[in-house]
């Protein structure tokens, strides 16, 4: 049940970077969740296209679920997603765990300006130095973490 | 009319973001265990490592690497002026210290922001208190870089 899916992995990963190129070569905007996200908060700007952008990142999920189903997690045909449990024996209650996680990820990606998406995808594709640096780091801290943790 | 709030451009979002979700689902990386099976590199000498992550990352980056050629041949997007490329150049403590901080939350939760927002289409228990962290921990760092554009571009240029 843990099987390593490459087709759909590729197929998921070419829609991705299909989203990446409209939005670069239509409006000139990096798809970086983080930036979109975190650009939302005061002083905003241009909230409405961020404002779309994310409520069709929720459609789409939802969307491509019922369209193809039973694909692992989420629709009609999925099992239910579930989050991560803290490690046995940290004695730690799931929200506080799940809460620290979302602290360090927001405030982590605001500060280094961005996150899997716009690091890890769109800049490395334009092959900027700063991204290279971050995808580095932040790869090799996340797989620490879970060596340390024993989360899985 | 601003250019950002035209039709065609807030179309391109939309269809942006609907890809990007469905890409997110059919390559189940908005399951968090399966992105924490990738990150478990401790079950690479077991045999039970899932290294779909990769697979998913480098088709992408294999498809926006085009798009970002062809956008240097054109002058600016379709819809907009100009590309809105980063300005800021230089590796500084907020990219690196930032990066750390976002791994470290990563690797707690398998959860990175993509995921995180287009999870609201499959609701999870604690999802709403993680989204509510992600957004407190975003205007926390706000606050602390420099808030002027300015400010930020010194530091990083």
């Amino acid at each position: 049940m843990d099987a390593f899916s490459p087709i759909p992995a590729l197929i998921g990963g070419v829609l991705i970077g299909l989203a990446s190129a409209l939005l670069w070569l239509g409006n000139g905007r990096i798809a970086g969740i983080s930036g979109i996200f975190g650009q939302l908060l005061p002083p905003a700007r241009t909230v409405v296209w961020r404002l779309v952008f994310l409520a069709a990142l929720v459609l789409g999920a939802l969307a491509a679920a019922w369209l193809i189903p039973g694909l692992g997690v989420g629709g009609p045909g999925g099992a239910s997603a579930q989050l991560a449990s803290p490690p046995a024996g940290w004695n730690i209650p799931a929200p506080l765990w799940i809460a620290i996680s979302g602290l360090l990820i927001g405030f982590g990606t605001k500060i280094g300006n961005g996150c899997t998406s716009g690091h890890g995808v769109a800049g490395i594709a334009r092959l900027s130095k700063r991204s290279f640096v971050a995808v580095g780091v932040f790869f090799s801290v996340a797989i620490l973490t879970v060596a340390v943790t024993g989360i899985v | 009319m601003a250019a950002n709030l035209r039709l065609p451009y807030l179309a391109t979002a939309a269809v942006s973001g609907l890809l990007f979700g469905a890409g997110l689902y059919i390559s189940q990386m908005v399951d968090p265990l399966k992105v924490l099976r990738f990150l478990d590199f401790t079950a690479i000498p077991t045999g039970g490592w899932d290294p779909s992550l990769a697979f998913v990352i480098v088709a992408a980056i294999a498809v926006m690497f085009i798009a970002v050629r062809v956008g240097r041949i054109r002058q600016a997007p379709l819809f907009d002026a100009q590309f809105h490329e980063p300005e800021f150049h230089h590796i500084d403590g907020p990219l690196v210290g930032g990066a750390v901080l976002f791994g470290i939350g990563w690797g707690m939760s398998g959860i990175c922001p993509g995921p995180a927002i287009s999870l609201i289409a499959f609701w999870p228990d604690n999802l709403l208190t993680f989204l509510l962290a992600l957004f407190a921990g975003s205007y926390a760092g706000a606050l602390v870089i420099p808030s002027g554009r300015d400010e930020r571009l010194a530091l990083a240029r």
